[in-house]
């Protein structure tokens, strides 16, 4: 289901250097319109409702309607994601609303250390199987 | 007709940028990233450069940018050889066994790195019950790399709390990229946003020289030139018209943005193909396209026609498909289990049903006599989250359109249904090119080998992840996997040809007025009339992919026909694509947006002609429930069991063909 914005809650990422919507979308959907500094997504059917831009608002200003095309009116999925978290909110078109958390991360976003702990690489195996830290297993 | 030129008489010339490196890799996904990863470790020693560039943001690119509910290749306890087989099994006996054991003896390291950068991974309770990530450190429960027990739902798959797995993923490349920027004082050398558009070959003949882009986000070109290359990016997905033609067009299985960038890229450089004719067409939730795979494999639900039959168990089904596929029926494979499912739908049986209720019932019944009422109910509701999560994770629409057609699971069942063709090299297929192995494993044919891993026969430029052809389920680890095995090649080969300088045959002023043209175009005649969609002096990005959708759907197999094509269907189609790819010279684009989506959609077209030709050479249905030859409608080993490799010449728009022989290497 597309992704939409909230007239009243978009600031067109005011406070920051890019749109947080635009920065993320992997499908270059999201745009600033300038003249009113509110964002949109400028494709809609080419949405592939994978909540990235949902996630990442500060403002909390981007939502989703269901692809118009075979998705009934009246539910609602909102994420919140939090440092090591997420939590889902559904709403059935009945009134039925569900809530999960689910875990996303076990370590501090940003401490990753891709080569702690690991060996610098031996050239003389760079034409045989293994990664640098690490030999191939046998059997 | 008269072909266009772009002189920057219409629209302006941007800025052209030169970037030199000794390592380009191109795409940001998992196997983008697994290739950073790897390469800036061995480059750092040497001082050497690795560049990485992405059409999106690393953070949420790729086929893992929603994220994911499991990692389907870990082989833990299980064999190598036995990875070979279940892979062979899957994709009709034509694989290539040596890129598949390699990966399969690679694989783990990926996935226990994913664990230490913060990926949480579920355990075995010593209740027998799972536990997810935060439960079982807060348990103490060991690391995969120290030992832990996994959840598997299959004998290859591992459940994860994958929300944010390309989140951590992505951050670890982009640390060791910054290793590099470090080591070598290279001022920039990941770049996002930037759309890679062709290969430019060295005047040498032989190399890729530059790989030429483009800004998505200002008028700015980049030409990289790199003394190899390393071509990471995903499939081809919204080539084939889908069965939603409104919004839910976008609501693909596999990631929409997928363009098929790197069958074009290669093919553009001349690289040889192999069993391009293969495809996937996945069983999944109807529209939502969630995932199957939990449900059949984790709470053991069935699926049944609507009058409660199993079509796998039918014998009139059964017994057609033995006499038409052989033995190969026999495994119920996924092609075979879709041949059977789309069976029952052409007879009208439809529509197929997951049966959701009947499996949680059981469930919840044995867990109430196993664990009393109160315990019992807390497990199942347990259960249920975990179900939920399963779409949450990965296809986040299909848990709204439950939500909005009032499906509980527990009460409903939900229709499951095959999808639109996509061609792919790293999930349940094995379109792509064909790449030397590792060379080193008993029993390797000559000809699977020449020199460099994961190298194409383009001297200098190596694939990874989806556009490795004949070596399907690496999913997400898998390409990890790849791009480092990958990437760690192509630095020996950088090292072996130090001496290489590369001379692009274009000029910063060719490459500038070749990627601007669609710009230069549109400036040209768009006051020509009074609403610039409308113009009869070229074609916009959205007609090019409605041409396309069109002409694959009815020709080349898709939904409408059932999955059937033939001979004179295939020509007629090809004769349709040819005038589509001709008028690919009239593209034009109002910004640079429709800049990306025209290129983008340029290389679905190469993609697809290349499967569509691959389906015309090999006369016979060797994957049925994927595709269907109507005139050779059986599998024919004696003729077939065999790849088949092309090479396309861009220059004379051309192609070769032949049969390359099939070796088994694992019993």
């Amino acid at each position: 289901m597309p992704s939409f914005v909230i007239t009243e809650k978009c600031d067109g990422c005011k406070a920051g250097d890019k749109t947080a919507c635009q920065y993320i979308c992997p499908h270059d959907l999201m745009i600033l319109n300038r003249d009113t500094m509110k964002a949109y997504n400028q494709e809609p059917e080419q949405c592939w409702e994978c909540f990235n831009c949902v996630k990442i608002c500060p403002q909390q200003a981007v939502e989703v309607r269901g692809y118009s095309d075979f998705v009934p009116l009246g539910s609602q999925t909102i994420p919140l994601r939090g440092s090591d978290n997420i939590m889902w909110t559904i709403k059935f078109r009945s009134g039925l609303t569900k809530r999960f958390k689910f875990p996303i991360r076990t370590t501090v976003e940003g401490s990753v250390d891709p080569y702690a702990g690991k060996p610098e690489p031996d050239f003389a195996t760079i034409k045989k199987p293994g990664f640098f830290n690490t030999p191939a297993r046998t059997e | 007709m008269e072909k266009e030129t772009c002189t920057f008489s219409y629209c302006k010339k941007p800025d052209v940028t030169e970037v030199e490196c000794d390592l380009l890799i191109m795409g940001g996904g998992m196997a983008g990233c697994g290739a950073a990863f790897e390469a800036c470790r061995w480059a750092n020693a040497k001082k050497m450069t690795v560049v990485m560039v992405d059409k999106a943001a690393t953070d949420r690119s790729g086929a893992v940018a929603m994220g994911l509910s499991a990692i389907n290749t870990y082989v833990g306890e299980n064999k190598v050889a036995d990875y070979v087989k279940y892979v062979r099994n899957d994709l009709m006996g034509i694989i290539r066994e040596d890129l598949v054991f390699d990966l399969g003896r690679h694989v783990d390291d990926s996935v226990q790195c994913f664990e230490e950068w913060g990926l949480p991974i579920w355990k075995k309770g010593d209740d027998g019950f799972s536990m997810d990530g935060h439960q079982a450190i807060a348990a103490g429960k060991k690391s995969l790399k120290d030992g832990g027990t996994p959840v598997r739902t299959g004998k290859w798959q591992i459940m994860i709390n994958g929300e944010s797995y390309k989140v951590v993923v992505a951050e670890a490349a982009k640390k060791a990229l910054e290793t590099n920027r470090a080591a070598t004082g290279m001022a920039q050398n990941h770049y996002e946003r930037v759309f890679i558009v062709k290969a430019v070959m060295d005047k040498n003949g032989k190399n890729v020289a530059a790989a030429i882009g483009f800004s998505t986000r200002e008028n700015k070109i980049y030409s990289f030139k790199a003394k190899a290359m390393l071509c990471a990016t995903a499939g081809a997905v919204n080539c084939f018209r889908p069965r939603s033609v409104g919004e839910g067009m976008g609501r693909t299985w596999y990631p929409v943005f997928c363009a098929g960038s790197g069958y074009a890229f290669g093919m553009q450089a001349g690289a040889e193909l192999t069993l391009m004719e293969n495809r996937f067409v996945p069983a999944r939730f109807k529209d939502g396209y969630g995932p199957v795979g939990a449900w059949f494999l984790f709470f053991k639900a069935k699926a049944t026609d609507s009058y409660g039959e199993d079509y796998c168990t039918n014998k009139e089904y059964f017994d057609d498909a033995i006499a038409r596929y052989g033995d190969y029926a026999k495994n119920l494979g996924t092609a075979i289990r879709n041949h059977l499912m789309m069976r029952a739908m052409r007879d009208g049986k439809g529509p197929i049903l997951m049966q959701t209720p009947s499996a949680l019932e059981i469930i919840s019944k044995n867990m109430k006599e196993k664990l009393g009422e109160k315990e019992g109910a807390k497990q199942v509701k347990h259960l249920e989250a975990e179900a939920w999560e399963d779409f949450l994770d990965m296809a986040i629409g299909q848990a709204s359109l439950w939500a909005a057609c009032n499906i509980e699971p527990d009460k409903v069942a939900s229709e499951i249904m095959p999808t639109e063709p996509y061609l792919l090299g790293s999930h349940a297929g094995c379109a792509g090119f064909w790449v030397s192995g590792p060379g080193d494993l008993p029993g390797t044919p000559e000809h699977y080998t020449w020199g460099y891993n994961r190298m194409t026969t383009v001297p200098g430029l190596f694939m990874a992840g989806d556009v490795v052809g004949a070596s399907g389920h690496k999913f997400s680890s898998g390409s990890h996997a790849e791009g480092r095995m990958a990437a760690k090649a192509a630095l020996a080969y950088i090292l072996d040809n130090a001496g290489y300088k590369p001379d692009p045959k274009l000029t910063l002023d060719e490459i500038a007025a070749e990627l601007y043209l669609p710009f230069e175009i549109y400036e040209k005649y768009k006051t020509y009339t009074t609403d610039p969609v409308i113009n009869p002096n070229y074609i916009g990005p959205k007609a090019l992919q409605a041409r396309l959708m069109k002409i694959a759907d009815e020709y080349f197999g898709g939904c409408s026909t059932w999955y059937m094509t033939s001979k004179t269907m295939l020509e007629e189609g090809l004769r349709k694509l040819d005038m589509l790819k001709e008028d690919c010279n009239k593209m034009a684009a109002k910004d640079l947006h429709e800049l990306l989506r025209c290129f983008e959609n340029y290389h679905r077209i190469l993609s697809v002609e290349a499967h569509a030709r691959h389906i015309l050479f090999r006369e016979e249905s060797r994957y049925p429930g994927y595709y269907y030859r109507g005139d050779f409608n059986k599998i024919d080993d004696a003729n077939w069991k065999c790849f088949t490799n092309s090479v396309y010449h861009a220059d004379s728009n051309t192609w070769e063909f032949k049969k390359v022989p099939y070796v088994q290497m694992y019993p």
